[in-house]
C-alpha cells in the first residue's frame, strides 16, 4: 500500500516561505509527477515527503500515518537522486543491497533480491562492476535498481533524467513508467520538463512559487487548465493570450487559444489577421510565428507541411470551442 | 600542446631548470659518497684516506644504529597513527556548522606554523616541565606525582610535541576531503536506513581512504628526518632513548667529528627512506589508483 495525503503542509526557510500550504491526495499505485518552473518548491515538497527536510506546518500521511516526526529510512519510501548519488567504492551489487544490508537481511536474501532487480533492470552483467565503470544510463538504472529492492510504499524521483542525452531521456522514460505500472507501486516524480510529465503521469500537480496550481490527469490540465499559469505552462509550443477587446466581446479579461486551435488560412480576410514573422517547417509540423499587429505575436501549429513563408500575410481562425476564458485575476471561467 | 614543435620547444625551455635542479641535486650526493669512503676526522684534520666500505661497517654494526633505527620507526608510526586517529574527529567536528568556524579551522591551522624548535621549547619549559610546567601543576592539583616526562617518557614526550605539530595537517587535509563528499550520497544512505555510525563505516570512511594515504605518505617522508624537536628537548637521551637516525647522524658529524662515518650514516639514511617508501607504497598506494 503507498497512499499517500498531505494536508496543509508548510516549509519556510527562515522568512523565506517555500511552500505555502499544500494540500494533496496521492493515491496507491498512481504516478505522480509535480512540474513547475525552477524555484517553485516541487524538490522541497519531494524531499518534505522524503523526510530529507522538516515541515514548518501541516501533515503528511503515509497510509493514514502522520509521519512527520518519522526518520526517512522508517517511512518505507525510496528516492532515485538527480546525482544518482551512488555509493562509489562499492560494486553495484552493494550498491543496491546497501538498504537490505542495513535493514539487517541474511546474506543469502540479499543476493536473491538484488540478483532480481538487477534481472529487471538488465543490470546482471554488470553486478561486479564498480559505479564509475558504467555508462550514464547504467548508473541510472542501479539507482532505480537501488529504490526498488527495497520493495517500497512509493518511489520519489528527483528529476531522474537530466543528466541524460536526449535519445536516452526518450528511452529511459518508457522504461520507467513501464516498471511502475509493472510493480504497481505508487510513484511521484519532480520534473521541470512538461513532455515527461505528459507522458508519464497518471495525474500532474502543477507548481508556482510554492502553491499548488492545479492538480488533475494530463488531458484534464490540457483541456481544461484552472488558471492562466497552468493553461501557459502545459501544452508545447504556448498557449497563446489576447487581452484587450476581443476578450471584452467574450466576456472575459483574458482568452487563450493553443497554437494547433487555430485553423491557418492564406489572407482572406476574417479571423485574426497577421504578417507570418518566422516559419519553422519540422516535416510532421510547422510553427507559424505571426505578428498580429495590436494582438501580438501569435503562434500557429499546423499538423504536416504547409508552404508558407515568412512575409506572408494569414489569417488565423480560432475554434471558438476551444477558447479558453480568463477573468482578471487570471482564473478560469467556465461554461 | 601534443605537436612536435611545441614539444620540442617545451624540453628546450625546461632545460636549464633541470639541469640546475640536476646539479643541485648531484653535487651534494656526489660528495656524500666520496666522503663516506674516507677516513676523515675533524679532530685529525689532515689524515684523510681511502678506507672503502669500512664506514659502512662501523656505522653499520654500531649498537646505537639498531637503537636509532627502532626509535625512528616507533617514532613514525606512533605520530602517523596519533594524527590520523585524532584528525578523523577533528575533521568531522569541523565540518559541522558551527558558530565561529573560520575562527577554529585558524585556530586549528596554527600549530603547523609554529617552527619546530619554538614548540619544542614552549612544551619542554612550558608545559613539561617538572617542577614549572603546566602538566605537573594539573597533576599537584590532583594531589598526584608530576611526570618527569623528558626522564620518565622521553620517546613518548617527543611523540606527543611531533604530534601536536602535525595533527592540523591531517585535520586539513582530512577536512577538505570531508567536504567534498557528496551530500546527496548522504542523504541517500539515510534513505536506506544507515545510522550515522553505518553511514561513517560505509560512506565516509572509504572516502577518506585517498586523503588518509596522501597524509600517510607525506607525514612519513617529514617524520623521517625529525631532528629539531630531538635536539631541543633531549639530546637524544637519556642514554640513547631517543636518538632516531637522523639525530645519530647529526652526533656522529658534530658530537664524534666523524665527517666519513655521518656520510655512511646518511647514505644509510636514504636507503631505509626507499625501503619505508617502498612498502608504504605497496601497502596503501594502490588507494591513489583512481
Amino acid at each position: 500500500m503507498g497512499q499517500i495525503t498531505l494536508q496543509g503542509v508548510q516549509k519556510s526557510f527562515g522568512p523565506v516561505h517555500i511552500i505555502k500550504g499544500a494540500d494533496l491526495d496521492i493515491s496507491d499505485g498512481s504516478f505522480v509527477v509535480f512540474v513547475g518552473p525552477s524555484g517553485c518548491g516541487k524538490t522541497t515538497l519531494l524531499r518534505l515527503i522524503a523526510g530529507l527536510e522538516d515541515v514548518s506546518g501541516g501533515k503528511i500521511l503515509i497510509d493514514g500515518k502522520n509521519v512527520v516526526d518519522t526518520p526517512p529510512a522508517k517511512r518505507g519510501l525510496s528516492m532515485v537522486f538527480q546525482s544518482y548519488a551512488l555509493y562509489p567504492h562499492m560494486s553495484v551489487r552493494g550498491n543496491i543491497g546497501f538498504g537490505l544490508k542495513m535493514a539487517g537481511l541474511p546474506k543469502d536474501e540479499i543476493n536473491r533480491k538484488v540478483e532480481a532487480a538487477a534481472a529487471t533492470l538488465n543490470l546482471t552483467p554488470y553486478l561486479d562492476r564498480k559505479p564509475r565503470e558504467l555508462s550514464g544510463g547504467q548508473r541510472q538504472r542501479v539507482a532505480i535498481g537501488r529504490a526498488i529492492v527495497r520493495e517500497p510504499k512509493a518511489f520519489l524521483f528527483d528529476e531522474p533524467l537530466s543528466n541524460l542525452d536526449a535519445a536516452l531521456r526518450v528511452q529511459m522514460r518508457i522504461e520507467v513508467t513501464r516498471l511502475q505500472k509493472q510493480l504497481g507501486t505508487t510513484a511521484i516524480y519532480v520534473t521541470h520538463d512538461q513532455v515527461e510529465a505528459m507522458t508519464m503521469a497518471d495525474k500532474i500537480v502543477v507548481l508556482n512559487s510554492g502553491k499548488i496550481e492545479q492538480y488533475g490527469s494530463p488531458l484534464e490540465l490540457y483541456e481544461k487548465p484552472a488558471n492562466l499559469f497552468v493553461a501557459g505552462f502545459i501544452g508545447s509550443p504556448k498557449m497563446n493570450f489576447v487581452t484587450g477587446e476581443l476578450a471584452l466581446q467574450r466576456g472575459a479579461a483574458t482568452i487563450g487559444v493553443r497554437p494547433e486551435h487555430l485553423r491557418i488560412e492564406r489572407d482572406g480576410g476574417g479571423g485574426w489577421q497577421g504578417t507570418i514573422a518566422v516559419a519553422e517547417h519540422l516535416g510532421s509540423d510547422t510553427f507559424l510565428y505571426v505578428d498580429a499587429g495590436p494582438l501580438g505575436m501569435l503562434t500557429a501549429r499546423y499538423i504536416g507541411e504547409l508552404s508558407l513563408h515568412a512575409g506572408d500575410r494569414v489569417s488565423l481562425l480560432p475554434d471558438p470551442a476551444r477558447i479558453h476564458r480568463f477573468d482578471a485575476s487570471g482564473n478560469a471561467l467556465r461554461g | 600542446m601534443a605537436t612536435r614543435q611545441t614539444q620540442l620547444l617545451a624540453r628546450s625551455l625546461l632545460t636549464p631548470a633541470v639541469g640546475l635542479l640536476f646539479i643541485w641535486m648531484i653535487v651534494p650526493l656526489a660528495l656524500t659518497l666520496y666522503f663516506s669512503t674516507l677516513h676523515y676526522s675533524l679532530l685529525d684534520p689532515g689524515s684523510e684516506a681511502f678506507v672503502g666500505l669500512e664506514n659502512f661497517r662501523y656505522f653499520l654494526s654500531d649498537p646505537a644504529f639498531l637503537a636509532s633505527l627502532q626509535n625512528t620507526l616507533v617514532l613514525v608510526g606512533s605520530v602517523l597513527a596519533l594524527t590520523i586517529l585524532l584528525g578523523i574527529p577533528l575533521a568531522l567536528l569541523m565540518d559541522q556548522p558551527v558558530i565561529g568556524r573560520n575562527m577554529v579551522r585558524l585556530m586549528v591551522i596554527a600549530p603547523f606554523f609554529v617552527m619546530p624548535t619554538v614548540s619544542a621549547l614552549v612544551w619542554k619549559n612550558l608545559l613539561m616541565h617538572p617542577v614549572s610546567g603546566l602538566f605537573a601543576w594539573l597533576a599537584q592539583l590532583f594531589h598526584l606525582t608530576p611526570i618527569d616526562w623528558f626522564n620518565d617518557v622521553p620517546l613518548f614526550a617527543v611523540i606527543l610535541i611531533v604530534a601536536w605539530q602535525w595533527l592540523p595537517f591531517a585535520t586539513l587535509i582530512l577536512l577538505t576531503a570531508l567536504q567534498s563528499l557528496d551530500e546527496e550520497q548522504k542523504e541517500a544512505a539515510e534513505m536506506d536506513g544507515a545510522s550515522a555510525v553505518s553511514t561513517f563505516i560505509y560512506i565516509t570512511l572509504p572516502h577518506l581512504a585517498r586523503p588518509i594515504t596522501v597524509v600517510i605518505l607525506i607525514e612519513t617522508i617529514f617524520l623521517l628526518t625529525v631532528f629539531a624537536e630531538i635536539f631541543v628537548t633531549t639530546g637524544g637521551g637519556p642514554g640513547l632513548q631517543t636518538t632516531n637516525i637522523a639525530f645519530l647522524i647529526y652526533s656522529q658529524a658534530l658530537i664524534q667529528f666523524d665527517v666519513g662515518t655521518a656520510s655512511a650514516g646518511g647514505l644509510v639514511a636514504v636507503v631505509i627512506a626507499n625501503i619505508v617508501a617502498f612498502f608504504l607504497v605497496r601497502i596503501v598506494g594502490r588507494n591513489l589508483e583512481a
